[in-house]
């Protein structure tokens, strides 16, 4: 069992992922153009990384997930936040922001 | 609320994993039509979108991997997975299989049923309430108490909550249907108080029940006993019974699980120790004599605070204070506190000894079993080297791989300890209704609890760890390229290792083994159907004690006369004989000093022997079918008024008259100075056990030396129980009060047999063992380099080696290590063979059948260890060899 995402990369995918879902449920393509066009294109997701972040997440209850029609009528599982991500989502924000206020500090002094 | 959602996902992930993959499957696949659909639409030809998109996608299965990695679970589907890939490996390989599991299978049951009996007997305290702070008081290292003294150490010790004593004794218990001998524990009154014993129904024995010599006749029942003589009868309280023709009031019935304080003896019921006059047969006047001492032991709680060494200086400042109050009786006392329950050091001494060597070998064999069981694995895992540099190659990790195989070790270390255990419980729960010696209620509840459970699970999962860790450096090293390329790595040293040192060891031992095993067998079938001066076989010992149901004087002889003439009635009968205590049987026998006719001194050591002596009734020696050799045998006519007459048998006359012929008509002189003449010589026989060397005995006539512990010989050929209801239904139209044990003389020889038995059976048990290490290093050695030099071997046969050859070369070394350690051990057990006699009745080595028995026995295992390995190595098909490796 993996406990609390540690690396700061790993965090930030997680991260990047409610972001993204909070526009409306999406799937996983979606999620990652959505993550490419939010970060103009510095941050692209392989699906290596993607999916597994997905369905961890889905297992910590942060995201709900379900089978729908895709815009060309292809079923594809969609993601959508839940209550417990949106509050995640404050959490990281609220981490993220000191983590680059300080990273800034230090690279500035 | 997370963990809820986790554990949800745990479950979902375990028990349908199928639909979960099912479902990725399709997410996967979805996500990949997208990302071709996306590439198409932005204006590529379809064959290169498919590229782009599977390009971004990077591998299907790998992203499967990845997630399936994170999943909630994982380690435990994997686990999972890797016992079901281990069970699948060890169906493949049966022979291997069970060779490890039977071989752990025994070594751990063997610990479990040795670690049940250390923790029965040493670990488990007495199954009374804070057994932590009882003691047991140990006088002058091993020594009974006298009352008075008792009753001082008692008020006088500030170091106890109360000190208590009891007495173990037999005596014939009258319920109203049939007397019968039972057993008591004679106890103090504050007896029960002092160990927090509670009463099942009605109440117990209180100090303030004793008023005084047979003041209190009151008993309680252990529940037991209170179950199996009276069916769970809560009318019994108030009952009164006939305790020796006495008669006593049942009050109570002891709280349940309560056997008594000594862990071999459980009593039947309790009585007040100052009815004891009544109830055993110490002496009239036993509560006031200091100087008769018959007290089994005195126990009881130290106080709070109080430490043992502190209450043995306490006592024996006691003890000061008796021997200058008393110099005559007390002359020198010295106390020492011992755990209650095995009798101190006495008998605790011995029996934590012998326990705790038994755990030592059981651990030592547990060892031997992992040692071998690891040269097993190794060879195991070098037949899958090219499995494992497969896996290797395509990226499994060695932790991976290594897991894999402790894996597989566990498995089997768990079904092995499993079957173990269960074994071992059944072999315990038995050992605690055993009762090795049928007159006595000798016998040691050892069922299993939860720690011997825990243990022997400990015990398994370390084994299976010990001999799944000896691969490892072998899979560490493995290089997937080398082993690819040229096959498993064929270096095999021609040095004598330590491990064939110690595997020569094993088989040395189980030889000696093998062989005191079969010679104890051979000595004990001879000694059962040898000539012992009489003939146990068809014959019934009943013996009752007439003192307890009160006769006494000349009413003695008068009522053993009855008995022989109304046994004489029963249909079936050939004979009936009394004797004052038969030869054999139940460990005891009784002696005198005599003196030649010429001695006028009569101290001791003027004695010219210390025959054993029987009082025998006129027809005994036919009863016992001892032979008479000269003379004639007594009548009824040889009794107190006539010369007094002794049969002698022929140790005796040779050591006191030169000859049997000399003997005959001669005198000698009694103890008590009676000239006593010899009517008769009968044969030699054995008296006290079977490996004694001949010794004198003498036959005194009954009439003549009154005694009231009558065993009487009834010989007959009716089946023994038909036999012993009539003879149990004879005695009782004599005097229903009177209580008898019948038992066949076979079993009344169980104590002198004991040791012999024993012998056998733990040498028999430890050969098995011996054997059992021998066949698994064996084969595990043989399979090892069988393994390791497949190659070697392939190439030999495609060159034209014979299959002799071949054997010789793969197989040499373990035939040489097994012939050498046979020969080794055999040798040693030809040289134990004296001090096996010791114990075993004519046993001796020099005995065409066992050596032959243990040849033969040695060379089939070796046969079975090495038939594997053999067809193995014979089987080599060097073209198929060279293709595939």
């Amino acid at each position: 069992m993996r406990s609390e995402p540690t690396t700061i990369l790993q965090g930030t995918l997680a991260m990047l992922i409610l972001k993204s879902l909070i526009a409306g449920e999406m799937h996983g393509l979606g999620v990652s153009r959505r993550i490419q066009q939010l970060t103009g294109g510095t941050f692209s997701v392989k699906p290596g990384s993607l999916f597994p972040a997905l369905h961890r997440m889905e297992e910590e209850g942060w995201i709900s997930a379900f089978w729908g029609d895709s815009e060309n009528n292809r079923r594809a599982k969609y993601y959508r936040l839940t209550k417990a991500g949106r509050k995640q989502l404050e959490v990281e924000t609220q981490r993220w922001g000191r983590i680059s206020w300080a990273i800034g500090q230090a690279l500035e002094a | 609320m997370p963990l809820f959602v986790k554990a949800r996902s745990f479950l979902r992930n375990l028990f349908s994993s199928g639909r979960r993959d099912g479902d990725l499957d399709q997410e996967i696949h979805a996500h990949l039509e997208m990302l071709i659909e996306e590439n198409i639409r932005a204006g590529m030809p379809p064959k290169e979108a498919q590229r782009a998109a599977r390009m971004e996608l990077g591998g299907a299965e790998q992203v499967k991997e990845q997630v399936r990695e994170v999943r909630v679970g994982n380690w435990l589907h994997s686990v999972i997975s890797d016992c079901r890939y281990g069970l699948r490996q060890l169906r493949k390989n049966p022979g291997f299989t069970a060779v490890a599991v039977v071989t752990l299978a025994m070594a751990i049951g063997a610990n479990a049923v040795v670690f049940g009996v250390l923790n029965a007997l040493i670990l488990r305290p007495l199954n009374v309430p804070q057994a932590e702070s009882l003691y047991g008081l140990e006088l002058n290292k091993w020594g009974w108490e006298s009352y008075p003294d008792y009753v001082d150490l008692r008020d006088r010790n500030r170091s106890f909550d109360g000190l208590a004593a009891y007495n173990i004794a037999q005596t014939g218990l009258d319920t109203g249907e049939n007397a019968f001998p039972s057993w008591v524990y004679e106890v103090s009154g504050n007896y029960f108080d002092v160990l927090g014993i509670e009463p099942y129904l009605g109440r117990l024995i209180h100090a303030s029940d004793e008023h005084g010599p047979n003041s209190a006749p009151y008993m309680v029942l252990t529940y037991a006993f209170w179950h199996s003589r009276f069916q769970d009868d809560p009318g019994v309280i108030g009952r009164i019974v006939q305790l020796n023709k006495h008669p006593f009031t049942i009050v109570g019935v002891a709280q349940r699980g309560f056997h008594g304080t000594f862990l071999f003896f459980s009593p039947d019921f309790f009585v007040p120790m100052v009815n004891q006059e009544q109830v055993s047969v110490v002496g009239a006047n036993a509560l006031n004599t200091r100087g008769t001492r018959w007290i089994f032991e005195l126990i009881g709680h130290l106080k709070t605070g109080v430490t043992p060494a502190q209450a043995v200086a306490d006592l024996n400042s006691v003890g000061s204070y008796l021997e200058k109050t008393y110099p005559k009786d007390d002359a020198k006392i010295s106390f020492s506190l011992v755990r209650p329950s095995l009798y101190g050091n006495f008998l605790g001494g011995p029996i934590r000894a012998f326990v705790t060597g038994l755990m030592l070998l059981a651990t030592l064999i547990l060892l031997a079993a992992c040692t071998n069981l690891g040269s097993l694995f190794a060879a195991h895992a070098a037949d899958r080297s090219r499995e494992m540099a497969l896996r290797l190659a395509l990226g499994a990790g060695r932790l991976r791989i290594l897991r894999q195989l402790f894996t597989e070790a566990v498995l089997i270390s768990i079904i092995g300890g499993a079957a173990g255990v269960l074994g071992s419980a059944v072999l315990l729960r038995w050992l605690s209704v055993w009762q090795p010696v049928h007159r006595y209620p000798i016998n040691a509840v050892v069922s299993p609890d939860a720690t011997v459970y825990g243990m022997a699970f400990l015990l398994t999962l370390a084994s299976g760890f010990l001999f799944g860790a000896v691969p490892i450096r072998q899979v560490l090293r493995t290089h997937p390229y080398e082993i690819v390329k040229s096959g498993s790595i064929g270096r095999v040293g021609q040095r004598i290792t330590v491990r064939d040192l110690l595997l020569g060891v094993q088989i040395a031992i189980c030889a000696v083994l093998v062989t005191s095993s079969m010679v104890a067998v051979r000595g004990l079938v001879r000694s059962l159907h040898s000539n012992f001066g009489f003939e146990p076989r068809n014959a019934m010992l009943m013996d009752t004690a007439l003192d307890m149901a009160g006769y006494s004087g000349d009413l003695v002889p008068a009522m053993q006369k009855r008995m022989i003439a109304a046994m004489e009635t029963i249909p079936g009968v050939e004979s009936v004989g009394l004797v004052s205590w038969p030869p054999l049987a139940n460990g005891s026998w009784r002696e005198s000093i005599v003196f030649t006719d010429e001695t006028t001194d009569l101290t001791p050591s003027n004695a010219v022997a210390s025959p054993v002596m029987y009082c025998i009734s006129p027809d005994y020696l036919h009863a016992a079918g001892t032979a008479l050799l000269a003379g004639r045998t007594f009548t009824w006519h040889d009794d107190e008024n006539a010369p007094r007459v002794a049969l002698v048998n022929r140790e005796f006359a040779s050591r006191i008259f030169g000859s049997p012929t000399n003997a005959m008509g001669r005198y000698f002189k009694m103890r008590d100075g009676a000239r006593t003449q010899v009517v008769g010589i009968v044969e030699d026989g054995k008296y006290r056990n079977l490996t004694e060397d001949p010794q004198p005995a003498i036959f005194l006539p009954i009439l003549q030396s009154p005694w009231s512990l009558t065993y009487m010989v009834v010989r007959s050929n009716r089946e023994p129980p038909q036999l012993a209801a009539a003879m149990r239904s004879t005695l009782r139209t004599l005097d229903a009060g009177l209580p008898s044990y019948i038992q066949t003389w076979s079993e009344a020889q169980d104590i002198a047999l004991f040791g012999a038995r024993m012998a056998t059976v733990s040498l028999g048990v430890l050969g098995v063992m011996g054997a059992m290490l021998s066949i698994t290093g064996v084969f595990g050695m043989a399979a090892y380099s069988v393994s390791k030099r497949l190659k070697e071997l392939g190439i030999r046969i495609a060159l034209g080696a014979q299959p002799k050859e071949v054997l010789q070369v793969a197989l040499g070394r373990a035939f040489k290590l097994l012939a050498f350690g046979s020969a080794a051990g055999l040798l040693l057990g030809i040289i134990a063979g004296p001090v096996l006699a010791h114990i075993v009745y004519q046993a001796t080595p020099r005995d065409p059948l066992v050596l032959a028995g243990v040849v033969l026995t040695m060379a089939l295992l070796g046969l079975l260890a090495t038939w594997m390995p053999v067809r193995r190595a014979l089987s080599v098909d060097p073209l198929r060899l060279l293709r595939e490796e």
